[in-house]
């Protein structure tokens, strides 16, 4: 009961973007942070598992190849958080919530399963509000909300705190860390905040040029010399205050 | 963002007190509907009373023939025609604007309703009687092949420019240009009556309705409507974002092509008999947009009841401007719906700045 992803490779005309992207089976509980410079490959590895790109090579959730879904199975299972934010239409808040619960047949549980989560991301304020009125940053909350709302055994989740002040960010990264935890479900997280990989992550991928450059740990992963090749920039490790490892950037190469 | 809820209400409660709010504004809009065609049927130059117009209307065979032959086929037909093609236009524009992602598309901004005038006229002009087809279907097929067509060439447009409004709506001037210069051609070469006809057409009017063109309209867009309302959640889904709406499993490219198959039959269809009517399909829209919101169960409902309601005030309008002429009912939605929807941007863009 996992994440398998084998040889997987998606090309835009004749570009290739990624070329046999392989891990070993991502066991479910787990964050795992993708990383890599712009350009790596991040989001269109993402997409092809959302659905949005096709791929070449097979993915497959607890033995579900991710393509051959039906929508039932796709809104049960996969939560994907891309990098646009919900247009700003004259929807409510709530109704962009409800839009994506719709698969939940038990409407009763339904109604109760939209309260929970405005409440457990602290946004019941703005559910009657329509999306105009909303800044980036409430709407990528309520983005973050439509995934969650669902339950699924698989976040997708494309920078989903990049429009956030740091409060935020980490009111977003614990709300999702709870719910891997509490689920059971894995979450593959694009962030550029190598720092924040370090400490909220059960495990990181280095994309380089389309290729998984590292794959593990984040301690392992996150090396100087890794970070040189990935990011093109001289790091190090350091310890803060409270003993958490940090990484300290110097220089681009 | 942390400000705590005010009201001790459930937030499910208060939606399904929002949800009331609409249910009421969508009867609002429908009584004003049944008091618009009621005002409608007693103006003419024959003076009916509203006794008479309900009597007429429950028991026809007990007012003279002469009054029968006003309400029944005079006044009736052209008074349901317009709420009719109004309705029409109303769920045209809705779903355009949603599939095109684009706040000014509509039948008429984009070319659509000049495609169906072409294919219109076309049906006038050239003998297609091999075909079989009475003029009745054949207007109403020739227009909705050519409406179906543009549709079809603005979606390729909207997805090689990666979906820019402007250059969407660009496109859709441009292509409206060619096409009433292709339908000036087509006027040159027909004879005086095929060019009333055309003329007819292009000014919209709704004098040469009869019920049985109403209920081929009616039997159209009921269909129509029960397949979008069907497809409403997509519909909403996809206002929400494409890549958030492709995610949860929405194919939509298909969801576009068949919402602009069925705009361009609705559109096709309800212009056929009334010619080009303009700026329904725009304002009605934005009108429920603003009353209603966007959930699409609310709008596509509320977006039809608006465009059939300002087409039957357009209707009393046409009647009521000039005593004893009733103007072509395509000048007076043109007249009054382009400062209206300027109003309306102006307001909007003063109520919501970004």
């Amino acid at each position: 009961m996992s994440l398998e992803l084998n040889n997987i490779r998606i090309a835009y005309g004749k570009k290739e973007i990624l070329s046999g992207i392989s891990l070993e089976p991502i066991k479910p509980g787990n964050l795992v942070a993708l990383l890599g410079q712009n350009g790596a490959g991040k989001s269109t590895f993402v997409k092809g598992l959302a659905g949005l790109k096709s791929y070449q090579g097979t993915a497959t959730l607890n033995g579900i190849e991710l393509e051959k879904m039906d929508q039932y199975q796709r809104l049960n299972n996969i939560g994907y958080v891309p990098q646009t934010l919900p247009q700003g239409s004259s929807l409510l808040a709530y109704e962009v919530v409800k839009s994506a619960a719709a698969s939940q047949t038990d409407k009763s549980r339904q109604d109760g399963m939209i309260e929970d989560v405005f409440q457990r991301l602290k946004i019941s304020h703005l559910a009657l509000l329509p999306m105009h009125k909303l800044s980036g940053g409430q709407r990528q909350m309520i983005s973050l909300a439509q995934a969650i709302v669902r339950k699924p055994k698989l976040y997708l989740l494309d920078e989903p705190t990049s429009a956030l002040d740091l409060n935020w960010q980490m009111q977003v990264l614990k709300a999702i860390r709870e719910e891997v935890d509490s689920q059971g479900a894995t979450a593959l997280l694009i962030s550029h905040d190598i720092n924040l990989a370090l400490r909220y992550c059960d495990q990181v991928v280095l994309l380089n040029q389309g290729k998984v450059l590292a794959n593990g740990s984040a301690l392992d992963c996150l090396t100087p010399d890794n970070l040189a090749q990935a990011y093109k920039v001289d790091a190090r490790i350091e310890r803060c205050s409270k003993g958490h490892p940090i990484i300290l950037v110097d220089n681009a190469i | 963002m942390t400000e705590p809820l005010k009201s001790d209400l459930s937030l499910t409660k208060q939606y399904r007190q929002h949800i009331s709010t609409r249910l009421i504004l969508l009867t609002v809009l429908a009584v004003g509907i049944v008091l618009s065609l009621l005002y409608d049927l007693s103006e003419g130059p024959s003076s009916l009373s509203y006794g008479e117009l309900i009597q007429g209307l429950w028991l026809p065979e007990s007012l003279p023939l002469s009054q029968q032959v006003i309400i029944w086929d005079i006044r009736l037909p052209y008074a349901l025609m317009a709420i009719l093609v109004g309705a029409s236009l109303g769920l045209a524009g809705a779903e355009m604007q949603t599939a095109l992602n684009n706040p000014l598309a509509s039948p008429f901004t984009l070319g659509v309703g000049s495609a169906a005038t072409f294919g219109a006229s076309l049906a006038i002009v050239f003998d297609f009687s091999s075909l079989g087809i009475s003029q009745t279907y054949l207007l109403p097929i020739f227009a909705f092949a050519f409406a179906c067509l543009t549709s079809l060439i603005i979606l390729a447009v909207a997805n090689s420019l990666g979906g820019s409004i402007q250059s969407v709506l660009l496109f859709g001037i441009a292509l409206m240009f060619g096409l009433n210069a292709m339908v000036g051609v087509i006027q040159f070469v027909a004879d005086e009556g095929q060019l009333q006809q055309i003329v007819f057409w292009t000014m919209g009017s709704l004098a040469r309705a009869d019920l049985e063109k109403a209920i081929i309209v009616a039997v159209v867009f009921v269909l129509c409507l029960l397949v979008s309302l069907r497809h409403s959640w997509s519909m909403t889904l996809l206002r929400c974002g494409e890549e958030q709406a492709q995610s949860m499993g929405i194919n939509v490219k298909r969801l576009r092509v068949t919402t602009l198959v069925r705009v361009s039959l609705v559109t096709a269809v309800a212009l056929a008999f009334v010619g080009e009517i303009g700026f329904i399909g725009l304002v009605a829209p934005h009108i429920a947009r603003m009353i209603i919101g966007e959930s699409h169960r609310f709008f596509l409902l509320g977006s039809t009841l608006c465009g059939a309601l300002l087409l039957s005030l357009a209707s009393i309008v046409s009647k009521g401007v000039i005593p004893g002429l009733v103007l072509p009912i395509g000048m007076v939605t043109a007249l009054v719906g382009i400062p209206f929807f300027i109003t309306l941007i102006y307001q909007h863009q003063r109520r919501n700045p970004l």
